[in-house]
């Protein structure tokens, strides 16, 4: 570079720069930190602020009553939040009983079996559910999901009303069952790909190992990859149900906003993102509405925060344990 | 991959016919199962450009929303500009600051306590949902009126911002990660100040990757509805000034889409083909400069 500028005769102090010549690298040094330390006092003041907002409604409810009372009541200004945590619990729940066998069977199937040709072509198509944004997502299944599965729900709940939850009179349009779906698709492509680099990080002795005992190509998948790899895939789903928990425009349009806990997965609901999008509006002018409303934010993000932490412990260690170092970040850009 | 070669043959017992039949059977599966990952992206695919292709047109692209009850309910035109306005504010502020954290944990931070702690932050902040951070920017900046204005485009880019910083710097931090130390040392040895070598040998050489990551956030900021929702609002005029309510693609999507009016909500399909494509033309930048970096050998 301009190195070619230093003097190298004279000894060693020629070497030492001046004071001014310095000075740039102090501000950069000093300025990243400055940058980086100032994310920690604005997540510090969000954290912070959050509460102080909500303060109203833990005061007049109680930290423990606020979120596991049923009944939320906007006109007569009574906020339990049970039903909304429920409804997000049930929905996220759902999204990863349809997702992950899905997503894992995928991530299985691009790393073992599919044919050369097809296989980056099918990653890139797994890759863009990714790219629809959930606004499309929420208006795909309000048009084509809710009235299609429609006759489908309603069979199943007749059929199998002995499984608990599943029995309902009549099926509504929005459900519970509808958001888990959406969601299941929208966590679809993260947890296959993060599946998809704990998979490929498999030592191949360990499977050529299984093949030369003569497993079949499904036997030494269960019984040379799925256990090596449990760890990453269980900590890339809960990253899924991060999302899903957080996830709010698609599952406020097809979840129905209804606050009152429903008795099976075919009826109407609500989340907790749903019912700040929706109702924050009217809160504008109501204070203790404003501040249930927040509270249920901050519920919701102490609710990710758990998931998440957790999830990134496992896919850590079971990076830790992998031949390679994997980069579970690279799956953040989906 | 190749490891079947490595399958025994000649005296061995053949695999029993349950053991074959399983393998089939779960072979099967796992081809099915990515056949019905497939079938949502084809179906909304199909449905977007079926109900949505009708409604593009040039007035859909040049007219605002008129809002009337009866008669021509108008285009997309400010939501457009909107979401390119408030996505690339939003990109303008969490692009630089990104990277330059990313850089603090690269090049100085190493594995001290604050690199560790901002690390750590940097992850909660990626798990955050949306519109919690929707919810803090309408606390701290539309209710208190910073700026003597309630609702704002710049709020909004606010809200995308903190949405795309985590996204960015943990992209930055990988591919800077990626260049050798070599190239570092070679720099310092021959002289270079620490911010030079920073400036002309490491970020050129990240660039591609950092380019692509932050494409990427955009890609993914630009979908967003929810935090918009209570920091810059839906309004049906186009607007340049960032301080005052401002329309975006999926905020509009999103109030078109449940209203009793089928222009209206023909309005809204049409709107997701934009936003769909809008937001597949990033992506596919983003990877084709990937793909060209990595032919390239560059990180």
């Amino acid at each position: 570079m301009e190195a070619g500028t230093q003097q190298t005769t004279g000894g060693g102090r020629s070497l030492d720069r001046s004071p001014l010549s310095r000075l740039p690298d102090r501000l950069v040094r000093v300025g990243l930190t400055a940058i980086s330390a100032a994310i920690l006092v604005l997540l510090g003041y969000f954290f912070i602020k959050l509460t102080i907002e909500a303060k109203p409604v833990f005061e007049k409810f109680g930290v423990l009553n606020f979120v596991f009372d049923n009944n939320w009541d906007v006109s007569k200004g009574i906020y339990g939040a049970l039903p909304l945590v429920v409804g997000t619990l049930i929905t996220s729940a759902l999204a990863l009983v349809m997702g992950v066998p899905i997503a894992v069977s995928v991530a299985l199937f691009l790393t073992e079996l599919c044919p050369r040709r097809l296989r980056g072509s099918l990653t890139i198509l797994v890759d863009l559910l990714a790219a629809v944004p959930s606004v499309v997502y929420g208006l795909w299944a309000f048009f084509f999901l809710i009235p299609k599965l429609k006759p489908a729900e309603q069979w199943f709940a007749d059929t199998f009303h002995f499984i608990p939850f599943v029995a309902t009179e009549n099926v509504a349009g929005p459900n519970y069952f509808i958001a888990g779906l959406i969601l299941a698709i929208m966590i679809l492509p993260i947890v296959s790909a993060i599946s998809r680099e704990v998979l490929s990080t498999v030592p191949p002795d360990q499977k050529e190992a299984a093949l030369a005992l003569g497993s079949t190509r499904w036997e030494m998948i269960r019984t040379a990859m799925l256990p090596y790899a449990r760890r990453g895939i269980v900590g890339g789903s809960m990253l899924g149900l991060g999302r899903a928990i957080g996830e709010t425009i698609a599952v406020t349009i097809v979840i129905g906003d209804n606050p009152i806990l429903g008795h099976s997965v075919f009826d109407q609901g609500y989340t907790l993102a749903a019912v700040i999008a929706n109702e924050f509006n009217e809160a504008a002018s109501d204070p203790l509405h404003r501040a249930a409303l927040i509270g249920a934010g901050l519920v919701l993000f102490v609710l990710t925060l758990l998931v998440n932490s957790i999830a990134r412990l496992m896919v850590l260690r079971s990076e830790r344990q992998g031949a390679r170092p994997m980069t579970a970040a690279a799956a953040e850009g989906l | 991959m190749e490891v079947g070669a490595l399958q025994p043959r000649g005296p061995l017992p053949p695999v029993s016919g349950r053991r074959r039949r399983a393998d089939r059977f779960a072979r099967s599966l796992l081809w099915l199962a990515t056949g019905v990952a497939i079938v949502p992206l084809v179906l909304v695919i199909y449905y977007i450009l079926s109900k949505g292709l009708g409604a593009l047109s040039v007035e859909f692209f040049t007219t605002d929303p008129t809002g009337d009850f009866f008669g021509a309910q108008g285009g997309v035109k400010s939501a457009i500009l909107g979401t390119i306005e408030i996505v690339g504010a939003a990109a303008l502020v969490a692009v630089p600051l990104g990277v330059g954290v990313a850089l603090y944990l690269t090049e100085y931070g190493g594995d001290g306590r604050l690199a560790r702690a901002v690390r750590f932050f940097v992850d909660v902040m990626t798990g955050v949902p949306s519109i919690v951070f929707g919810l803090f920017i309408y606390l701290t900046l539309v209710l208190a009126g910073v700026g003597g204005s309630s609702f704002a485009g710049w709020k909004g880019s606010a809200a995308l911002a903190l949405l795309m910083l985590p996204v960015v710097t943990r992209s930055a931090e990988v591919v800077l990660q990626l260049v050798p130390g070599s190239l570092r040392e070679a720099a310092l040895a021959l002289g270079a100040p620490r911010w030079k070598v920073i400036v002309r040998v490491i970020l050129p050489s990240a660039a591609s990757g950092i380019v692509t990551g932050s494409l990427l956030a955009i890609a993914r900021a630009a979908g967003e509805t929810a935090p918009l929702l209570f920091t810059a609002t839906i309004v049906k005029a186009t607007t340049f000034n960032l301080n005052e309510p401002m329309n975006s693609l999926p905020a509009q999507i999103f109030q078109d889409l449940k209203q009793p009016n089928d222009e209206l909500v023909q309005r809204a399909w049409g709107g997701a083909i934009t936003l769909v494509a809008m937001i597949l033309i990033v992506t596919l930048i983003a990877k084709l400069i990937q793909r060209r970096s990595r032919v390239q050998g560059a990180p």
